[in-house]
């Protein structure tokens, strides 16, 4: 506990009137003495990410979300579960495809206050400070972040919506969609990428906004609650603003079957993709401006 | 090295820092004193680039802060101990850090043992006292085996133990050629470590001294001496080491005379006292002083000589 446990060893000639100057520091400059690169900070935001016990619960629960209400409505949908076809009519757009992969709705919800948090987190905690002294350029965290962030709820989203599809037909039975289906590799694949940048939308709004509350409240407002507020404007708003909401453009790549008035899946990926750009500028921007 | 030039910074019409200017050098302990709110912290913050000023400069080895390819080995900070997320382990904050300059495992494990947090190393560090996080801070400063180290109230929360501890580790690094610099509103701390004073009082520069200097301020005795002819007793006691002043009618501050010498040559004059008292400023009746009202005590200690002021 005391000065003395450090080893022996001097750097400078005044040293030597101490009885216990620290060797340690001297080993560690030859060491590892390392720029700041964008490669060491994505590892240093990985260690970050698994080692908070909560992240890596609430990435589970998404995937455990994805998963099972894909399961359930799949269930619903074949006579499985429940006696009637609820809510589905035939002919409706809810294909088989859309029914399995159902659970989005909720894991959107789930991985955007994830992604919120990582950021918020930091904020509220004071994490943000060691973070952007060892970093002071700033940006790099936010990539780092982000990268992170991104690859690894993309990877566990792709096993989500695998597994949510392949298991949804299986109950389905003979009515199902096959994977070699007409846009039906895009509509699952799509579905990772949807919630993965709704995530990043998250993580941009939590920078953006550095509160927990605030950016959830944004969030959800921009994925939930102005979609369901559309209907209620005159047709031809709706119908011109309606398409290039997040939400509405993530649905245009993630089903199967092309739904009339929303955009062709390509566009909407691109729409939404600029989306998730849009908001990392901004969080971008500010962070480098703002006092930490 | 640690060089602030003609710093501010404002928030609104409010000047937490203004035109501050000093420098820390290698070697040796800089202490950086003020009350709380003087704007110690926001200087600090500003010194690693978290917060940017209003105006002026601060180079810490010579270049801005964020400019260097490998900051946290250049100037290691430790503004605040509570700054950790709390459920991360203490190692584990320490290589999310280090990993940012490829700092390795072994560094890490270094420096747990220098701070004595082997034992505590693998708990959450939301779950240590106030002391044991300033020992995760200090970890965190000295990770990257910095050139300067900056510390901002580094002695808060620790035991005695612990602040003979961080005194005795503040002098080892200066030794070893470092710059250190440490912030605190506690004089007599700050008198057992520091060899350098930068002293701010509501964001403005009080005093950039040696501590020799300002305790030599400190201990310097004066005699209060009351009389009814004090004028007279003014002009007898004068002379070249003697420094007389009066503040009130009657009554006379001297210092360079003993109470000895003032009472037997009153004596010899025939001159009459009613008081003669010998008084003594402590450290902490100097900063008090001090930081009481910057401006009016601003030029005073810079240009005064010791000795002579008040």
């Amino acid at each position: 506990m005391t000065v003395t446990s450090l080893a022996p060893g001097t750097r400078t000639a005044a040293a030597a009137d101490v009885p216990s100057p620290a060797a340690s520091f001297v080993r560690a400059r030859r060491a590892a003495r390392g720029r700041v690169t964008l490669g060491r900070v994505v590892h240093a935001e990985w260690i970050k990410f698994r080692s908070v016990r909560s992240t890596v619960l609430a990435l589970l629960a998404t995937v455990g979300a994805v998963v099972a209400l894909g399961l359930l409505f799949s269930g619903v949908h074949s006579g499985v579960i429940g006696a009637d076809t609820i809510g589905l009519q035939p002919g409706s757009a809810a294909g088989p495809v859309e029914v399995s992969l159902g659970g989005v709705n909720l894991g959107q919800l789930i991985i955007g206050v994830l992604g919120v948090i990582l950021v918020s987190g930091e904020y509220a905690t004071g994490m943000i400070r060691p973070t952007l002294t060892a970093v002071p350029r700033r940006l790099p965290v936010l990539w780092g972040k982000t990268l992170v962030f991104g690859g690894v709820v993309m990877a566990a989203m792709l096993v989500a919506t695998f597994t949510a599809f392949l298991a949804g037909q299986a109950l389905i039975g003979t009515a199902g969609a096959s994977l070699s289906g007409a846009g039906v590799l895009r509509a699952v694949i799509g579905a990772a990428v949807y919630l993965t940048g709704v995530g990043v939308i998250g993580l941009a709004a939590g920078a953006i906004l550095r509160r927990a509350a605030a950016a959830i409240a944004v969030l959800f407002t921009v994925v939930l609650v102005v979609p369901g507020l559309l209907p209620l404007l005159p047709y031809s708003w709706n119908g011109a603003v309606g398409p290039y909401l997040p939400s509405n453009a993530g649905t245009a790549f993630m089903t199967a079957t092309h739904a009339a008035g929303s955009l062709a899946p390509w566009t909407g990926l691109g729409v939404f993709a600029g989306y998730v750009v849009a908001a990392l500028a901004v969080a971008a921007v500010l962070l480098k401006r703002r006092d930490a | 090295m640690i060089e602030v030039k003609n710093l501010s910074k404002r928030y609104g019409p409010r000047a937490a820092v203004d035109d501050l200017t000093f420098t820390a050098r290698p070697g040796t302990v800089t202490g950086f004193l003020g009350p709380n709110g003087a704007g110690k912290s926001t200087t600090m913050r500003m010194i690693v680039g978290l917060d940017a000023p209003t105006s002026g400069t601060v180079t810490v080895n010579g270049r801005r802060y964020a400019d260097h390819p490998a900051p946290i080995q250049e100037i290691g900070a430790l503004l605040d101990a509570r700054a950790v997320h709390p459920s991360r382990s203490a190692y584990n904050h320490l290589r999310v850090i280090a990993a940012t300059t490829g700092i390795s495992r072994r560094r890490v494990d270094e420096v747990i043992d220098l701070v004595g947090l082997r034992g505590a190393a693998r708990k959450p560090a939301g779950s240590f006292s106030l002391g044991m996080s300033q020992r995760l801070g200090i970890a965190t400063a000295l990770l990257g085996d910095p050139e300067t180290v900056l510390l901002d109230e580094p002695v808060n929360g620790l035991d005695p133990e612990g602040v003979l501890w961080i005194r005795n580790l503040l002098k080892a690094l200066a030794a070893e050629g470092r710059t250190v610099f440490v912030s605190s509103h506690l004089m007599s701390e700050m008198a057992l470590a520091a060899e350098h004073l930068v002293v701010i009082g509501r964001g403005r520069l009080i005093a950039d001294v040696p501590i020799a200097e300002f305790t030599a301020r400190a201990c310097v005795t004066s005699v209060r001496v009351r009389s009814p002819r004090a004028a007279a007793l003014g002009e007898l006691l004068a002379g070249p080491e003697v420094s007389i002043t009066s503040s009130e009618r009657g009554v006379l501050e001297i210092t360079g005379l003993s109470v000895e010498q003032i009472g037997e040559r009153a004596v010899q004059a025939g001159i009459c006292l009613y008081e003669l008292s010998p008084q003594q400023a402590s450290l902490e009746d100097v900063f008090m002083e001090l930081t009481h009202d910057s401006v009016e005590y601003r030029a005073t200690v810079e240009a005064a000589p010791v000795g002579r002021a008040a």
